[in-house]
């Protein structure tokens, strides 16, 4: 049941290694902390783990099996940026319900109010975009959430709220995490354990 | 409690920098077809900054932060109207003379790295800042200052790492030696130690005269370098208080949302609070906080509070907090 990186290397073209030799293992219900200075291959590693790249070296797999390369993925990724994770040219109600039928209890926690619906990610301010972002990974389907600096755009409020919700589907539903961040006092908060990337 | 702390009158009556007064901005949007609608996500902003002076402004995000420095360098959208008053140096800030002082004068350090050129050599994109002299001289220096390789600058955008392209933004707006900078959230998910460098180098140009206004949602970047703190909500300031008052225990911050975001810290207890901040067409009639305070009365839920000044601490609220107590 568990999402599984083994001996991972990537890098992009003939450029050098991003990555080299990455493991990592969460289990449901599990948050890993995912640190280290910038540069050092860590959202090419979500990225990976996501399957938007396909390691050159070793592999990612999801319940001992490759990750679907079709369909809604069951591992999710939020970026840091929600600016450029949503269709400029789209409403963010399409952006939204392009994965699934987002239920409106879910809205509700996440503080999204449906005046935003209508409008387009340039009318929205970056923490506004990310609660779509946010609601957009957590389908029922969703197993494991990558979360690559997720709240770092956002003001703490905003921060508690999106974090209660997805400690939420931790706990209710066995969703499991990484969480990339360079804030320590966050990843105390949340994490069970935490990687160093060096 | 801060009252307790020696605070001379060295609070020398210069002359602010920046003074934003009562700034609201409306956008004009199209709805089915002709139809149009007005947003106004900016209700009563006031902000003033002194030279020497690190001014934070911290919120929640839509709470026009941004907005706010893109009406100041006069670079928002087509469909925006400003109303009230930008005041730079003693003079009102014309469309004409921001044109002029944007990128000399007044400089940004944008949130986004959007806002770099995706097809332009990073070397080149910050050489653009100087316009006489040496400007290949001029970013070399600065990108020594800030620890960016020769290899670097022939990278395109999208070959920067977070941390790099942030220190290429933080380059492009130091360059051309502008008075005032204006640092749009110049820090998020940056390596802390890199963090503190970029901190200190924003702290360093106060120091030597300029102003400077930190945006940003990190209280503590705030206040590891700011002299006061300006806190926004859904389009107006609720409190500018000086750093001292967000030390401690967070109980001499008088504005009940003040008082939420310090709470809401990792480090403070992690206590989010329900909702969001109004949708802009359907905006409370009394204060705009008043959904989701702790102490509403009945008074805040028909009369918008006005801003209470002192000094240089303003907050706008009708039954401010007690210092040293949890409830009013």
């Amino acid at each position: 049941m568990n999402l599984k990186a083994a001996g991972v290397g990537f890098r992009y073209g003939q450029g050098p290694w991003v990555l080299r030799d990455m493991d990592l293992e969460v289990e449901p219900g599990a948050v890993v902390g995912l640190s280290g200075p910038s540069g050092r291959g860590k959202t090419t590693f979500a990225r990976v783990l996501a399957g938007y790249e396909t390691p050159l070296e070793g592999k990612v797999t999801l319940d001992e099996g490759p990750l679907p390369r079709g369909g809604y993925s069951p591992v999710q990724l939020v970026f840091q940026h929600p600016e450029r994770a949503v269709n400029p040219r789209w409403r963010l109600s399409d952006t939204l319900t392009e994965g699934w039928d987002v239920d409106e209890s879910l809205l509700g926690a996440l503080g999204v109010d449906p005046a935003w619906l209508d409008r387009y990610p340039n009318e929205l301010s970056g923490g506004e975009l990310q609660r779509f972002c946010v609601a957009r990974a957590l389908s029922p389907q969703t197993r494991f959430l990558i979360a690559d600096e997720m709240t770092t755009m956002l003001d703490a409020v905003t921060q508690a709220q999106l974090w209660r919700v997805v400690m939420d589907a931790v706990k209710e539903r066995g969703l499991g995490a990484v969480v990339i961040s360079h804030e320590k006092p966050l990843i105390d908060k949340v994490c069970d354990r935490v990687v160093y990337m060096s | 409690m801060n009252d307790a702390i020696a605070r001379p009158d060295s609070e020398r009556e210069t002359d602010p920098m920046l003074d934003v007064r009562n700034l609201s901005v409306s956008f004009m949007q199209y709805a089915f077809g002709l139809h149009q609608r007005v947003f106004t996500p900016i209700i009563g902003l006031d902000a003033e900054v002194y030279p020497g002076e690190v001014l934070a402004i911290v919120g929640s995000s839509g709470s026009g932060k941004s907005l706010l420095a893109h009406a100041v360098l006069g670079i928002l959208p087509s469909n925006a109207r400003v109303r009230g008053e930008i005041v730079f140096r003693g003079e009102t800030l014309s469309p004409e003379r921001q044109a002029a002082l944007r990128g000399r004068e007044i400089a940004l350090v944008p949130q986004s790295v959007n806002f770099l050129d995706p097809l332009m050599h990073v070397d080149k994109q910050v050489r653009l800042g100087v316009r006489n002299g040496r400007a290949e001289q001029s970013q070399r220096e600065v990108f020594e200052r800030y620890h960016l390789s020769e290899k670097a600058g022939r990278f395109f955008p999208f070959q920067l790492s977070g941390g790099m392209a942030r220190r290429v933004l933080v380059a492009s707006a130091v360059i051309a030696g502008a008075s005032l900078v204006i640092a749009d959230e110049p820090t998020p998910g940056l390596h802390p130690e890199v963090v503190k460098e970029t901190l200190g180098h924003l702290r360093e140009l106060a120091d030597e005269g300029k102003a400077v206004v930190l945006i940003t949602h990190d209280i503590d970047a705030a206040l590891d370098i700011a002299d006061r703190i300006a806190v926004f909500y859904a389009g107006t300031t609720v409190e500018i208080a000086p750093v001292a008052d967000f030390l401690g225990d967070g109980t001499a911050l008088k504005h009940p949302y003040t008082r939420a975001l310090w709470e809401a810290l990792p480090s403070n207890g992690f206590k989010p609070i329900a909702g969001s901040q109004p949708p802009l067409d359907a905006l409370p009639e009394g204060c705009l906080f008043e959904p989701r305070c702790c102490c509403a009365t009945g008074e805040c839920k028909d009369s918008r509070p006005s801003a209470r000044r002192r000094r240089r601490r303003m907050v706008r609220c009708l039954n401010p907090l007690d210092a040293g107590r949890g409830e009013v």
